[in-house]
């Protein structure tokens, strides 16, 4: 576990947690970046990503290509696909996603077991500190949302002593884009077959600028550890035995699915816009 | 053992079909343990050969969910005492499985490709994940059997 930060409310010591913050990053370079203070750090982080360009479609770790986006226009206009090391399904990201993504130690967050649901749940009541005086906040299955609307999708990744939980985040979002994916063969229940525009939700209109909630994520944390910015430079190791599983699929990749008219050898798994 | 390899080989395929090694929820963070296919018992192996499967027992899936998908490792590998050689994929996240033994992988359940819930619906049985041929059977006095394993886990739930 991570050096003790500083000590909190009553004496209680906080665990050091370590602030990354990038702005336009690559999502490729995020996740790769992830993977990398995941499996080859044992310190607490926070990386937060304002934006991300070029758009790239972002799969789950067993996304499949053929189901999950329209791979034609993906090649017409060489929109990026990448199949990152986390769960879950299929969004695609831009300059208007919000990226915040908590590393931890599983002994980092005092009762709390490293699962999938506990993580959930924990991340829910930390962004409730972040939300509720924006909107009517609520973790929706595994989702963020004002009343019943998604402004957050959620995966996470655990290994045998530490975890990831990510979100991204709609601040804004270009409704064209949605045209590169596939209507989700699974959806949660709460969605109740709404369209993209009815479903989503756009935080930009709850809440007065994308600082504000960087801050309120920053804050948040802070309740519980002690948090360090930490210059990127100095976390870029010459770590080059390290290989990420996150991939960038090639254009031959998407050109053989299309011509093979098939499936890639992966299972079709949960996907949503 | 002094045996012929050839023999150790047939003998080792026999008793693997009898011999399970067993996962249980924080296996897939915290490592595994040996049990074979049952009752559950602790011993001194001497096969050469161990089946890696994983079991729905102590509230995997409360904990876990259903699993989604498999992460298979390839034919050939190597894999070492408490590291990971695959991953599950249960609600939105992926979890490692990590190895309780060394050695070389000789089979892999190319089933879960396709019905990854095997490893929930029948972990004993059709659900096994990979075959390892073993490179130190001495490691298997070092693993918990399934009535300490589920001690252990009750203990972890009650903090």
């Amino acid at each position: 576990m991570s050096v003790t930060g500083s000590a909190g409310a009553r004496g209680a010591a906080r665990p050091l947690m370590r602030l990354v913050t990038m702005s336009g990053a690559p999502i490729l370079r995020q996740l790769h970046l992830e993977e990398r203070l995941l499996r080859r750090t044992a310190d607490n982080w926070c990386v937060i990503n304002d934006g991300t360009a070029p758009p790239t479609i972002v799969m789950g770790v067993s996304g499949r290509v053929s189901e999950l986006v329209e791979i034609e226009p993906v090649l017409r206009d060489r929109v990026p696909v990448v199949r990152r090391y986390s769960g879950g399904g299929t969004v695609i990201v831009d300059q208007g996603t919000v990226f915040v993504t908590i590393i931890c130690d599983k002994s980092a967050v005092a009762g709390l077991q490293p699962f999938p649901r506990d993580i959930m749940s924990w991340s829910g009541q930390l962004y409730g500190k972040v939300f509720d005086r924006f909107g009517e906040f609520h973790l929706r299955e595994n989702d963020y949302a004002f009343s019943h609307r998604k402004f957050g999708g959620n995966a996470q990744s655990i290994t045998k002593n530490r975890w990831v939980h990510h979100t991204s985040f709609l601040w804004d979002y270009d409704v064209e884009n949605m045209d590169y994916l596939k209507i989700p063969k699974r959806a949660p229940e709460y969605r109740l077959a709404r369209n993209h525009t009815e479903f989503l939700c756009r935080m930009k209109e709850y809440m007065p600028s994308r600082s504000v909630f960087t801050d309120g994520v920053i804050t948040a944390l802070g309740e519980q550890f002690s948090v360090q910015p930490t210059d990127l430079e100095t976390v870029l190791s010459n770590d080059e035995e390290f290989v990420p599983s996150t991939k960038l699929l090639s254009q031959q990749d998407l050109e053989e699915i299309v011509s093979s008219k098939g499936s890639s050898s992966l299972g079709v798994q949960e996907v949503e816009a | 053992m002094a045996m012929a390899a050839s023999s150790r080989l047939l003998w080792a395929s026999r008793a693997a079909a009898y011999l399970r090694i067993s996962t249980f929820p924080r296996a897939f963070s915290t490592g595994m343990c040996l049990s074979p296919s049952p009752p559950c018992r602790r011993g001194s192996y001497s096969t050469r050969f161990a089946l890696l499967n994983s079991v729905p027992s102590f509230g995997f899936q409360d904990h876990l969910g259903d699993v989604v998908y498999v992460e298979l490792p390839e034919v050939g590998i190597s894999v070492s005492q408490g590291k990971n050689f695959g991953a599950v994929e249960s609600v939105k996240a992926t979890s490692d499985i990590n190895s309780p033994v060394s050695g070389e992988v000789i089979e892999v359940n190319e089933k879960l490709s396709e019905e990854p819930g095997l490893v929930n619906a029948s972990p004993y049985d059709k659900g096994w994940i990979i075959k390892v041929k073993l490179s130190d059977s001495g490691e298997l006095s070092s693993l918990m059997d399934e009535e300490k394993y589920s001690k252990f886990c009750e203990e972890e739930d009650n903090h």
